[in-house]
């Protein structure tokens, strides 16, 4: 049981980890461009809101199988495959959760305006110093938004996880696909305990998010 | 060094700019007109925080032309944004301490600006809790230690109110007389101009303005 615990929160934590660095640049690009055609990226990385998680964990299993031309490029390194593994898990939870980072990103670099940044610019401050000195500090509740969200989402998973997963202890299996199987084997005690601890943590995770989000408000008052 | 600013060019959907100026070395220069002339528009361009076609220069450089366009902060400019510009997240003196740290070396030595726009107690404020005129003083602090070559102003007393303003102008006055380099300052207010101003150029509609004639 503690196996499972820590590879559901390994996963969440790398998870959140990489898919906030992955997700500022993309999320600035989206707030500050004036293009229209932006927006084609924007529906892509919103579309894991509304597919189903199977299908997401479907086609990373064939991108990761050994047939797939992207494995093909790892196979000089010794790597066949990456389905069944913690590995590819990440990769799929990484796609199943870029919206959660993303969007409150997005949302929070738009809240800034231009005012902030032209000042800066005006006192002499570089795009990037710009960015560094003034973007993410200014963002900050975007960034601890994105961070929950992606946090508390990926331990919730499970489409995805099943498919890419396959569930084997100790390296893929995480609490929801635990739980699955306990139902399955119909050992309703044990599935509770477990459901009911991920009731709790959704609880605390989205009060915590109204927290953080009421004490900043306050603060920029 | 004088600036010179020849500016074409449509901005928007129906707006036309097109404007043919330059402005002394020295002093104070109101670019006086109606809203929606077009001046902060001008203002803008010469901070290079808009692209207008045409060119503008400095003394020998070429800020703007047909080939370069100096982005905003490789321009020796000190910009007043209307209604103060400070960074909302660092207090008065952090922001001081931002623009001197990216400036460099001249002139306006950081306790001189301080005494002479009156912000000494307002070092440990945010920005959010900072009065109209505390913010304009604030904001001026930080164009000047900048280290700029020219001032830009726009319309800086217009969030004051007129008890306010009525204040805040004798101390205007005394602070840009004694600037060792060309301001210039946006406004809508002849009387405004008048007092600060020795030299002024008129916008109507986009364009430079004929008629307007010298400061009455």
């Amino acid at each position: 049981m503690n196996l499972v615990i820590r590879t559901t929160i390994e996963l969440a934590a790398i998870t959140t980890v990489l898919l906030l660095l992955l997700s500022t640049p993309v999320a600035w690009w989206l707030a500050r461009s004036r293009q229209w055609a932006k927006e084609i990226v924007g529906a892509l990385v919103a579309l894991p809101l509304i597919l189903p998680p199977t299908v997401i964990g479907f086609y990373v299993l064939v991108a990761l199988g050994p047939q797939s031309p992207l494995m093909a490029l790892l196979h000089p390194f010794g790597v066949r495959t990456l389905a069944f593994t913690f590995e590819g898990l990440v990769i799929g939870s990484l796609l199943y959760s870029l919206p959660f980072a993303v969007q409150p990103l997005r949302t929070a670099f738009e809240l800034i305006g231009d005012r902030p940044l032209e000042v800066a610019a005006t006192l002499g401050a570089g795009p990037v110093d710009r960015f560094f000195t003034v973007a993410v500090p200014l963002a900050r509740r975007g960034f601890l938004s994105a961070g929950i969200l992606v946090f508390a989402h990926t331990v919730g998973e499970f489409g995805v996880v099943l498919m890419i997963g396959g569930a084997i202890p100790g390296k893929t299996e995480v609490l929801s696909t635990r739980m699955f199987q306990l139902v399955e084997s119909l050992d309703f005690a044990a599935a509770h305990r477990i459901a009911a601890w991920l009731v709790a943590f959704a609880f605390v995770a989205v009060f915590l998010l109204l927290l953080v989000e009421r004490r900043i408000a306050v603060a920029d008052r | 060094m004088s600036l010179r600013v020849s500016l074409s060019g449509r901005i928007g959907r129906s707006f036309h700019l097109d404007v043919d100026f330059g402005i002394a070395a020295q002093g104070v220069t109101a670019l006086l007109g109606p809203s929606g002339s077009g001046k902060t528009t001008v203002l803008r361009a010469i901070a290079g925080l808009e692209r207008v076609p045409g060119t503008i220069r400095f003394g020998d450089e070429a800020w703007q032309d047909g080939r370069h366009f100096v982005p905003a902060h490789k321009r020796p400019v000190g910009y007043v944004f209307q209604g103060g510009g400070l960074l909302p997240h660092l207090t008065v003196g952090r922001n001081l301490i931002y623009a001197a740290r990216r400036a460099p070396p001249g002139a306006f030595g950081c306790d001189d600006v301080v005494a002479r726009t009156g912000i000494g107690g307002l070092m440990d404020r945010i920005p959010a809790r900072l009065s109209g005129g505390e913010m304009q003083r604030a904001s001026i602090a930080c164009a000047l230690l900048r280290q700029p070559s020219l001032l830009l102003m726009d319309e800086p007393l217009s969030a004051l109110d007129s008890e306010a303003r009525g204040q805040f102008l004798g101390h205007f006055e005394s602070l840009l007389a004694t600037l060792p380099i060309p301001v210039i300052y946006v406004t809508h207010d002849e009387t405004e101009a008048r007092r600060l101003a020795i030299g002024c150029v008129r916008m109507r509609a986009g364009a430079l303005d004929p008629g307007g004639g010298p400061l009455r």
